[in-house]
């Protein structure tokens, strides 16, 4: 047999190198950082989709039936499922596959649960490596499931070119993504579980909020009148996306062919407008700068000194340099 | 670089009650810093070697409780190693008579427990096993 490399392996379709890849991106091994360099030619292609909410609000259920309905239009879909990590023993029980039972034996489709691990950066740097693997891997979707508790899905949400944020009646009188701080995150706000009593109040509260984000109309009481004028005049060319909210029951496949219209509009709004360009550079860069930070920095350790370093060390705890006098002199002395 | 999580597929094949046990098992798994993939009931052989394959796990556990062992665990082993998984360890629990478990440990069967086994045991074999692979 012609050995060939994982990366290679996977670009020809191959199942058990694209799993094998995920896990030494996700682990940012040697072999993960060698592959994403030789994907990278291959990457740039797929749409990302963010499915983020509180627990139970329903994303892995309608995750599967997302993916079923993009299956049937012939596409390939990956879905990237995000669970916690226990903060105290590091282990996870990922339990999004359970909901997505149809999906089993559909050759268009692959399922990848990951658990958070401990650091927030991290998290968000192994899930924009993953999708790379992903993308290069020719997939059409990345669904990229999260739990709905703040900056982690913002820093994914940043990685998605669309995000979903689900909400639900019956989880308490809040509304969950207000509570998380990721309502402002939302280019589709679904409200989920719509056969459930509470559906209105849900609606209606989400909408307060997002007319206060997004004015579209301005009320005026008027000697007893009530007028109603557009706040802003629409433009062909307006940059501005207006969350949809769509209604949805996961559990029967319910407003799912109105679900993925909205996420349609919302990409040929992404590229019509500019947006996609501008949110790839983001990404990017981002990607480009912590690459530099982290390789700049590893490199600057290699070439002091131990000693120095810990000479350095103590003195700042002995409070006779400061860290900041500190960094300075040893990056003088480093130009020297 | 972090260490490299265990990560163990933990499912419940043929068409039989509960899975009660199988959750125990995950959160023991889970308490001793394992990554646990849960798929939930019924599921056919065909659907766990898929979800191990794309989830590279590195363990499979599976809890049969039908007496339909000796029909469900080849298909499974079979199914594993076409996918170019032999390498991955597979752990039953169930009610399983002497007879089967030396037929099941020769088919390659790593890990065989009964209703009352201690899940400390569990994880020990679990953690021997992959050391012995790597
Ligand atoms: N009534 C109702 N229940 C639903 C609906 N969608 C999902 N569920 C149920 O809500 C629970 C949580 O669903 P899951 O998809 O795991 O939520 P997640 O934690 O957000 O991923 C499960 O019991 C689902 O069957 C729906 O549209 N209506
Ligand atoms: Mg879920």
């Amino acid at each position: 047999m012609v050995f060939m490399s994982l990366s290679q392996a996977l670009l020809n379709q191959d199942r058990l190198a694209l799993s094998r890849l995920l896990t030494h991106v996700e682990n940012n091994s040697e072999e993960g950082r060698k592959a994403l360099d030789e994907l990278y030619p291959h990457t740039g292609k797929a749409h990302l989709i963010g499915i983020t909410g509180a627990p139970g609000t329903g994303k892995s259920t309608l995750v599967n039936q997302l993916a079923l309905q993009y299956s049937k239009e012939g596409k390939r879909v990956a879905i990237l499922a995000v669970d916690p990590s226990s903060p105290f023993t590091g282990g996870a029980v990922l339990g999004d596959r359970v909901r997505m039972r149809d999906l089993a034996g559909d050759p268009n489709v692959f399922i990848r649960s990951m658990a958070s691990r401990g650091s927030l950066g991290g998290l968000a740097q192994a899930t924009a490596s993953m999708v790379q693997v992903f993308d290069a891997a020719g997939f059409d979707l990345i669904l990229i499931e999260t739990v709905g508790a703040g900056q982690a899905e913002v820093d994914i949400a940043r990685l998605a070119h669309t995000t979903l944020v689900v909400e639900a009646p019956g989880l308490g009188d809040d509304i969950q993504a207000i509570k998380a701080g990721i309502l402002e995150i939302a280019d589709i706000l679904v409200v989920n579980k719509a056969d459930r009593p509470g559906v209105e109040n849900s609606e209606r509260a989400l909408r307060g909020m997002l007319d206060m984000a997004h004015p579209t109309q301005r009320v005026f009481h008027h000697h007893g009148q009530r007028m109603v004028v557009p706040a802003q005049t629409p433009k062909a060319d307006d940059p501005l996306w207006i969350p949809v909210i769509k209604r949805t029951v996961a559990k029967d496949g319910v407003g799912i062919t109105d679900l993925v219209e909205a996420i349609e509009d919302h990409i040929t709004f992404l590229r019509e407008g500019g947006e996609w360009a501008a949110r790839e550079r983001t990404q990017l860069q981002t990607t480009f700068e912590t690459l530099l930070r982290d390789n700049l920095f590893a490199r600057f350790l290699d070439e002091l000194s131990p000693e120095i370093y810990e000479e350095t060390l103590s003195n700042i705890m002995l409070r006779k340099q400061s860290p900041w006098s500190a960094a300075e002199a040893l990056l003088d002395r480093r130009r020297a | 670089m972090a260490e490299r999580k265990i990560r163990v597929l933990v499912a419940k094949p043929g068409l039989d009650g509960h899975d009660r046990g199988a959750k125990v098992v995950a959160r023991a798994l889970r308490d001793a810093g394992m990554e646990v993939i849960y798929t939930g009931l019924r599921q056919t052989p065909e659907m766990i070697a898929e979800a191990a394959l794309q989830e590279d796990v590195d363990v499979i556990g599976i809890s049969i409780l039908s007496g339909a062992h000796m029909a469900l665990v080849p298909r499974i082993l079979e199914l594993i190693k076409a996918n170019g998984q032999e390498d991955v360890k597979l752990f039953l629990g169930g009610i399983i008579p002497d007879d089967d478990i030396a037929q099941l440990n020769k088919m390659g069967v790593t890990g065989i427990y009964g209703p009352g086994a201690s899940t400390e045991d569990i994880v020990t074999e679990i953690r021997t096993a992959i050391q012995k692979r790597a």
